[in-house]
């Protein structure tokens, strides 16, 4: 098995005469918890679903645990049962109560899981999220941005993936929910052991739980490293994102 | 290329079991039974050569260790593996608080409850909004400057002229089928002029006015709701408000008076549209010329036909709207609360069309017009 998580090579990605990413290369390891940020639209969603399979780049090459992900189809098991995403509000299914969103990957990919085997993973995955027992039984309008997130969470780890995406996780909570998000994220990766790639625009989550930061502009990776090497990058939209008054004040907490 | 769970007696260890394999949620199923089946008497489980566990194997080796009565510090775990088996025993054995869920028959009882209670709410929240709309109607009356005109053509626009077409079509069509069908009956007693009266009674009192009503509850009261709907589950009527303007001036009155505008309108088309559907088939399969249609129809319908049909018009405009706008306010937060409200509004609005088209045609039948 390889140590790389993600390994992207020369990826291009179009929207007709609009190019998000020309030439983009990175190789992320397993076992961190890496955040991704970039300018509102320098392609940091783009890249996720790119990386999902979601979007078939116009090229390069993307490789996620040792696979080729670039030119397979919609039912590539592999990569469906090894990661787990979280999108910005949580897209859970609004038909189906949280117990039964978390068991919807269980009963896809769950070889023969029986129902209460199913219920009581779920469950398990549930609480682990920090949710309250009573949420299983809820629909999704019923919770708030800070649970439905959580339930999202709950989903995403519902195979026990090794790869998570996260996109925008902390975006719409109350700076004390965020703080906890973070906690929640920190605690999770360190006993289930996971490789996290987390789109954020919070400097707080970057500051206190992120291993590494991939920083994307200019249609490539602009630098990848520690916080403490990437805030000393040479690079004006680099300097003016750790060093304005926002980062300053999250530096100064972190 | 990942080993099955096992866990096998150890013999040269006394009464440890050692674990092996991988311990996941891929194997958990049959894990589960073969746990279940266990019953063994052991002191001490070595899951050191455990080569993969994820949470779901966790919580089953927990499960098991707590039930065979051992202490859960007896398990043996390699050093990777410990934070996860910590973590998952420490949210396994939290006490739960789960809510009671009741069987199936109280759940259908609670169900008729529930919707009995909803029916009634949902008929005195439509009488309160009837009355709302009624009173920021009179109270804006004094106050043309507020009048919502450009709102009021547009929807005149929207839900009149361009459902035109289809109503007419729609009602010339339903015309020729009512003389088909008199026809084939009437022939047998050589009365084949008697369809002009079938016909005329028919469009005239009924047929006109409930089509039209029909379609529009279909078309118009679902673009109500989604309208309305959309609007509230972006938060844009709250928006309206914190403006400090009336929603009901600017989305409700518009829309009521452009479909009490437009529906006696419609109906009007749709009568002559049907009555032309039966004049064309009768001069072309009953030898019935459209100047004798017309003439048979001058010397037989009188003016309170016409009326009876009329006068419903806007009765059916006014349920047709304010179900429609009502459903729409009572959109929540969610894109599926839009669809469900929408078509709420459209099997609401043409059961109460019909219910009231069924009394009003007793009613006039009883005073003999």
């Amino acid at each position: 098995m390889t140590d790389l998580a993600i390994e992207i090579r020369g990826l291009v990605n179009r929207f007709g005469n609009q190019i998000v990413h020309e030439n983009l290369d990175l190789t992320l390891p397993r076992g961190q918890i890496v955040g991704v940020v970039g300018g509102s639209g320098s392609g940091k969603s783009v890249l996720m679903r790119a990386i999902l399979g979601l979007r078939p780049p116009q090229g390069g090459d993307i490789q996620v645990l040792g696979r080729p992900v670039t030119g397979i189809p919609d039912r590539d098991t592999h990569l469906r049962e090894s990661s787990g995403v979280l999108f910005q509000d949580g897209a859970l299914f609004s038909s189906l109560t949280v117990a039964e969103n978390v068991e919807v990957p269980l009963k896809a990919h769950g070889r023969g899981l029986t129902s209460v085997l199913r219920r009581q993973f779920a469950t398990l995955k549930i609480r682990l999220s920090g949710l309250p027992l009573a949420a299983c039984d809820k629909y999704p309008s019923e919770l708030s941005g800070g649970m439905r997130k959580r339930a999202g969470l709950a989903r995403a780890l519902a195979l026990d993936p090794d790869l998570l995406f996260l996109d925008e996780p902390t975006a719409g909570l109350d700076p004390i929910g965020a703080a906890e998000f973070d906690d929640l994220l920190k605690t999770l990766q360190q006993a289930l052991g996971l490789t996290v790639f987390l789109i954020t625009h919070d400097l707080d989550t970057l500051y206190t739980i992120c291993d590494q930061v991939v920083v994307i502009g200019e249609r490539r990776v602009l630098t990848v490293g520690p916080l403490n090497e990437v805030e000393r990058f040479d690079h004006p939209w680099v300097q003016q994102y750790f060093h304005g008054p926002r980062g300053r004040a999250a530096r100064r907490q972190g | 290329m990942s080993s099955p769970p096992q866990l096998d007696a150890s013999p040269d260890r006394g009464r440890c079991w050692t674990a092996s394999g991988s311990w996941t949620v891929r194997h958990a199923a049959a894990l589960s039974e073969t746990l279940d089946q266990l019953r063994i008497d052991v002191e001490r489980i070595d899951a050191t050569q455990i080569e993969r566990l994820d949470s779901a194997g966790a919580q089953l080796l927990s499960r098991f260790v707590r039930r065979l009565g051992l202490d859960l510090d007896t398990v043996e775990l390699r050093e990777d593996h410990r934070a996860l088996f910590d973590a998952v025993v420490d949210v396994d054995s939290r006490p739960p608080s789960e809510g009671g869920r009741n069987g199936a028959l109280i759940a259908w009882f609670e169900g008729v409850g529930r919707s009995t209670i909803d029916f009634f709410q949902d008929l005195r929240l439509l009488l309160g909004f009837l009355g709302q709309t009624i009173a920021t109607g009179v109270l804006i009356l004094f106050h043309p400057h507020r009048w919502p005109v450009t709102a009021t053509v547009h929807h005149i626009q929207q839900t009149g002229l361009n459902a035109m077409p289809l109503v007419a079509l729609l009602s010339f069509l339903v015309g020729a089928v009512v003389a088909f069908l008199g026809a084939t009956v009437l022939r047998d007693f050589g009365a084949e002029l008697f369809v002009v009266d079938l016909t005329t009674y028919a469009f005239l009192r009924e047929f006109g006015v409930l089509l039209t009503a029909i379609i529009l509850a279909g078309r118009t009261a679902s673009a109500f709701t989604a309208q309305i709907g959309t609007m509230k589950s972006r938060e844009e009527i709250d928006a309206i408000r914190t403006i400090g303007l009336d929603p009901f001036v600017l989305l409700v009155l518009p829309r009521l008076i452009a479909l009490l505008i437009a529906l006696p309108i419609l109906a009007l088309v749709a009568m002559v549209a049907g009555l032309a559907g039966g004049m064309l088939v009768s001069s072309f399969s009953l030898d019935i010329p459209g100047q004798l249609f017309l003439d048979r129809m001058s010397a037989t319908v009188q003016l309170h036909h016409f009326l009876v049909g009329m006068v419903k018009a806007p009765l059916f405009a006014l349920v047709i709207a304010m179900v429609g706008c009502m459903e729409g306010f009572k959109v929540g937060g969610t894109a599926q609360s839009v669809g469900e409200r929408t078509t709420s509004a459209v099997v609401q609005s043409i059961a109460m069309v019909i219910v009231i088209d069924a009394l009003a045609a007793v009613f006039f039948t009883e005073i003999g017009w």
